[in-house]
């Protein structure tokens, strides 16, 4: 008997055709431990061998997957573990593993591989070193590999020593790649409270508390969140409004459930999570700035924006977390400026600042994320925007992010064009009145005290 | 392995196409199990819960005939396993 009504048929149907419905990513986390060798080209090959071993079947699973459930993937993907936490003693150049890791991608056909990382919230090691001082080089030349650093933590505050080399790091990589509008820094994020089992990219890896390998998914579907609140009546009270995206949302992470459960058997590995962002693309309506503008927002960025994203927010959540019992990852929508139409769009208006970005952060996932800004940017202010967004993650118990692209030879309102799901954004103004003395003094920011919260 | 599947078809009213869909399942060794159909402002809708057993056919090769049916007769035909639906839309 059909349990199910023609209806339900036909509005996941509708979700798919329609509404850009789709599994963002599917991950496979990979440990490297065990990898470790005397030389950078010992460690390259035996890393090399690990991702093409545990990934080869990768691809194909899930295009099967993807066929026999009707619901596209977007993305297939691996996060490995940090490669300084590999790395051998005394290495200079780590640069020779970077391109182990984009030939193993290329090998087994994924488009992006993450863990090309270092942890320094709390120090700096010489490995961590030798990784942050690759990264221009490595990021430059490859096409795959992303990198992430963690620079502070709510138990560890804000190491603003690595935040600084970190800025450093940011404008040697955008310089590296000038003649693509410094797109090397789109695979290049700066973490508080980083996660172990993040599926996205640039900032996904291998943490050290997971098994040997996992499947981790991202969901997406801003286009179908965004397709429900148009379609209430605009004197829907918003209890009605969170009460809509909760139960889409339900409906969106039970499809990644699925997905990850069904990953992980036909793989052999553990499911690991599913992760509840809503993760926007450049294509029209697939946009977090539009479900804001649904709500009821003029123009994101307005007044009015940091309310709508945390209802958003919250109300994705309620609803995921009776989608799955694996929640994980990052779990909360995404800001991206190039990478979401209605933000970059925002943006050009006027009405979408850096400031009001940073407000934005404080509800939602990772907030600083694909922001071009002029070329000639200091690398002082890089970091003082970088621990602006650190410190609210560290004081409110949250991951924040930050990935700024300082697009060479740009001014304020010229565009960057980053490509593909990567898109294109208006080169946004900075502030001339950053913290150059608070950053450069170096040193620790105390982690906060986690009582007295107000 | 038996696969639970929903067969989803869309398109312009026309004669026969409930028999050249039912003809690609058949050749495929594909049970039919419900039929829900209906024609609303001359456009064809019609459901069905079927099940595929792959050891006859594999679940790639039934969307790849079904393909060949969508092709002749212009219609939009989706194949997708049961459990996708089940889970979007039951607790």
């Amino acid at each position: 008997m059909l349990q199910l009504t023609p209806e339900e048929i036909a509005e996941t149907l509708t979700m798919i055709t329609q509404q850009h419905f789709d599994i963002r990513t599917v991950t496979l986390s990979v440990s490297l431990t065990g990898c470790g060798a005397d030389s950078v080209e010992g460690v390259a090959a035996r890393v090399y061998e690990r991702v093409v071993r545990s990934a080869e079947r990768l691809v194909p699973t899930c295009e099967r997957l993807a066929r026999e459930f009707g619901v596209p993937i977007v993305n297939t993907r691996v996060a490995v573990t940090p490669v300084a936490e590999i790395a051998p003693a005394g290495a200079g150049d780590l640069t020779p593993i970077a391109h182990t890791l984009e030939r193993a991608a290329a090998a087994v056909g994924i488009d992006f591989i993450g863990g090309f990382s270092a942890l320094m919230h709390k120090g700096i090691g010489a490995a961590d070193r030798a990784l942050i001082s690759s990264l221009a080089e490595a990021l430059s030349t490859t096409e795959r590999v992303c990198a992430s650093v963690s620079v502070a933590s709510t138990r560890a505050g804000i190491n603003m020593d690595a935040v600084l080399l970190m800025a450093q790091a940011v404008a040697a990589t955008a310089e590296a790649t000038a003649s693509r509008d410094g797109v090397g820094c789109a695979k290049l994020v700066a973490f508080c409270n980083i996660v172990e089992d993040n599926p996205f990219m640039a900032g996904a890896l291998h943490g050290a508390g997971e098994p040997d390998a996992c499947v981790n998914v991202g969901i997406s579907g801003p286009g179908v969140v965004r397709a429900v609140v148009q379609s209430l009546p605009e004197d829907a009270d918003l209890t009605r409004v969170a009460e809509a995206i909760k139960a889409t949302a339900f409906k969106i992470t039970r499809a990644g459930e699925l997905v990850a459960r069904e990953a992980a058997s036909r793989l052999g590995v553990e499911m690991g999570i599913v992760d509840l962002s809503l993760a926007p693309t450049p294509a029209e309506g697939d946009s977090v700035a539009d479900i804001i503008e649904a709500i009821g927002v003029k123009r994101c960025g307005g007044p009015g924006t940091t309310t709508a994203l945390a209802l958003l927010n919250d109300a994705v959540k309620k609803g995921g977390a009776m989608g799955t019992s694996s929640i994980g990852g990052l779990s909360g929508a995404f800001i991206p400026v190039s990478e979401d139409a209605g933000m970059s769009r925002a943006a050009a208006s006027g009405a979408l600042t850096l400031e009001k970005l940073e407000a934005m952060t404080a509800v939602c996932s990772v907030g600083l994320d694909m922001i071009a800004i002029p070329g000639d940017t200091p690398v002082e202010t890089i970091a003082a925007i970088t621990s602006d967004a650190c410190a609210i993650g560290v004081v409110n118990g949250k991951t924040t992010a930050a990935r700024i692209i300082p697009v060479p030879g740009k001014r304020p309102g010229d565009t960057a064009v980053f490509g593909g799901l990567l898109g294109s954004a208006p080169v946004m103004s900075v502030s001339e009145w950053a913290g150059a003395t608070l950053v450069r003094r170096g040193g620790r920011v105390p982690a906060p005290l986690a009582s007295l919260r107000n | 392995m038996k696969t639970r599947a929903i067969l989803s078809v869309l398109g312009e009213d026309r004669v026969g196409i409930v028999a050249a869909v039912s003809a690609a399942l058949a050749s495929c060794g594909v049970n039919i199990e419900d039929i829900r159909q209906t024609i609303l402002s001359g456009v064809f809708s019609m459901t069905m819960l079927v099940t595929v057993d792959e050891e006859t056919c594999p679940f790639d090769r039934v969307q790849a005939k079904l393909a060949e049916v969508a092709n002749e007769m212009g219609l939009q035909i989706t194949l997708q396993r049961e459990d996708v639906f089940r889970f979007m839309h039951r607790i």
